[in-house]
């Protein structure tokens, strides 16, 4: 009989840095797919910002368990076998994608319209707005919130263990099978969890403080 | 190769998915009920008693949002039962689900609560009002009014949320999928219905909240009306 010992607790420290990964990667394609969908949901044309917000909403009302089947299922019905961890990473890219677009989207609403004006009437072209004007006030005013999610993303990282990806839950699930002590092994898995979302919650309510400072109460 | 799409084996199997609908509908409907009501009772206790409280209130509010849901549903499941609480799965599932949400359903009424001005509760307590009364009526109601829309979405990501329990073989709308795609082999057509189904629950859940909203809180709208006022003054 196994029983939980250092080399079990080692097995899931290390499966930590696979969740960190995939954390990484599914931020690093979303953000680059939100910021797209945010840009086409302010977009001057009506049926960019129609499919945008479209996708937007589908995503967000859909569980992040169904996308990762969906692309999962939806892939391998193309003959296309990706490996778990890319399967996973492009789920939850789709998934970051959506909420980063509408935290975005409401940070580069917020900066006040005059900047629009002020910059085309520099004869700036909307690119050179955006790289010149807007997004430095936006990128500001999103720190907090886009943190925040990041917390968001660490934790639903765990689900992606269903199609067979040892991360730091899927580990916690299979030393148990062996060991059978879940009280140990799952105070274990949620204190490397609460280890990193916990800094990252602080950081982005530290940043909120920071940035609303100037705003009267 | 081209695929055949086989939704007929699917539908056959609608009752099952009926079941797997009500059950996702009741746990989420009772995890916001009892959800909302822990997360009142904590934001009261976090005012009425001292510091000590308070910790123990924002202890266990950081330990449930920094955590994932499925490691809570594990705990609940595999844990308890070793310090002799014995729960099938759905009961642990409603159980995890009511301790998440009344987690961040404390942090957004908080939010709420501390938006009230202090002097309100002193015009509360000079009206003759008793401390329940200031808290129910001047405190709670208005703070509630006003991160409804916070609160709404909290709902809808619970609902989502719910698909989790499956990992625990709870029969709710996705621990349905599981099944009949086992009994079927039709994966994308059965989860393709699921994700539809999903979709509709959550649209109809946010468009009932907003809603339940307008009616239980008629003065939502005036309210906004006196901070525009209050903040351009």
């Amino acid at each position: 009989m196994v029983t939980f010992g250092w080399p079990e607790a080692f097995f899931i420290v290390r499966a930590a840095g696979w969740t960190l990964l995939l954390t990484a990667v599914a931020f690093l394609i979303g953000g680059l797919m939100g910021g797209v969908l945010a840009i086409l949901r302010l977009s001057r044309i009506k049926l960019l910002r129609r499919l945008a917000a479209g996708y937007i909403l589908v995503i967000q009302s859909i569980p992040v368990l169904m996308v990762l089947f969906m692309s999962y299922y939806g892939l391998s019905l193309f003959g296309v076998e990706l490996p778990p961890f890319f399967a996973a990473s492009a789920s939850l890219a789709i998934y970051v994608s959506a909420y980063l677009a509408e935290i975005w989207r409401g940070s580069i609403e917020s900066v006040p319209f005059q900047q629009w004006e002020a910059s085309a009437s520099l004869a700036h072209s909307p690119a050179q707005t955006y790289r010149y004007v807007i997004l430095p006030q936006a990128i500001r005013i999103s720190l907090p919130p886009t943190v925040g999610f990041l917390v968001q993303l660490v934790k639903n990282t765990s689900i992606v263990s269903v199609v067979g990806f040892v991360e730091l839950s899927r580990a916690g699930q299979l030393v148990n099978n062996a060991t059978f002590q879940p009280f140990q092994i799952f105070t274990l898995v949620a204190a490397i969890y609460f280890a990193i979302c916990f800094p990252l919650s602080r950081l982005s309510r530290h940043l909120e403080k920071v940035m609303n400072a100037s705003r009267p109460h | 190769m081209r695929y055949q799409f086989q939704f007929e084996a699917v539908f056959a199997e609608a009752d099952r998915i009926l079941n797997g609908v009500l059950l996702t509908i009741g746990l989420s409907f009772g995890a916001i009920v009892l959800g909302l009501a822990l997360a009142v009772l904590l934001v009261a206790a976090k005012s009425l008693f001292g510091r000590w409280v308070g910790m123990l209130v924002d202890a266990y509010v950081e330990l449930m949002r920094n955590t994932p849901f499925l490691v809570q549903l594990f705990m609940m499941f595999f844990g308890l039962p070793l310090i002799g609480i014995r729960m099938s799965g759905t009961e642990a599932a409603l159980l995890a689900m009511t301790l998440n949400l009344g987690a961040y359903a404390t942090e957004i009424i908080r939010a709420g609560v501390d938006s009230i001005h202090r002097s309100q509760i002193e015009a509360g307590l000079s009206l003759a009002m008793t401390k329940r009364q200031v808290f129910q009526y001047v405190v709670l109601m208005p703070a509630l009014a006003r991160v409804w829309p916070a609160l709404s979405s909290q709902f809808v990501l619970m609902l989502l949320a719910s698909s989790i329990c499956s990992f625990i073989s709870v029969p709710e709308l996705s621990g349905t999928a599981a099944i009949i795609e086992q009994n079927t082999f039709r994966s994308f057509e059965t989860y393709i219905v699921v994700t539809l189904i999903y979709l509709a629950l959550a649209l109809s859940l946010k468009v009932s909240l907003l809603w339940l909203g307008r009616r239980i809180f008629p003065r939502l709208s005036s309210l906004d009306r006196l901070d525009a006022k209050a903040e351009a003054a």
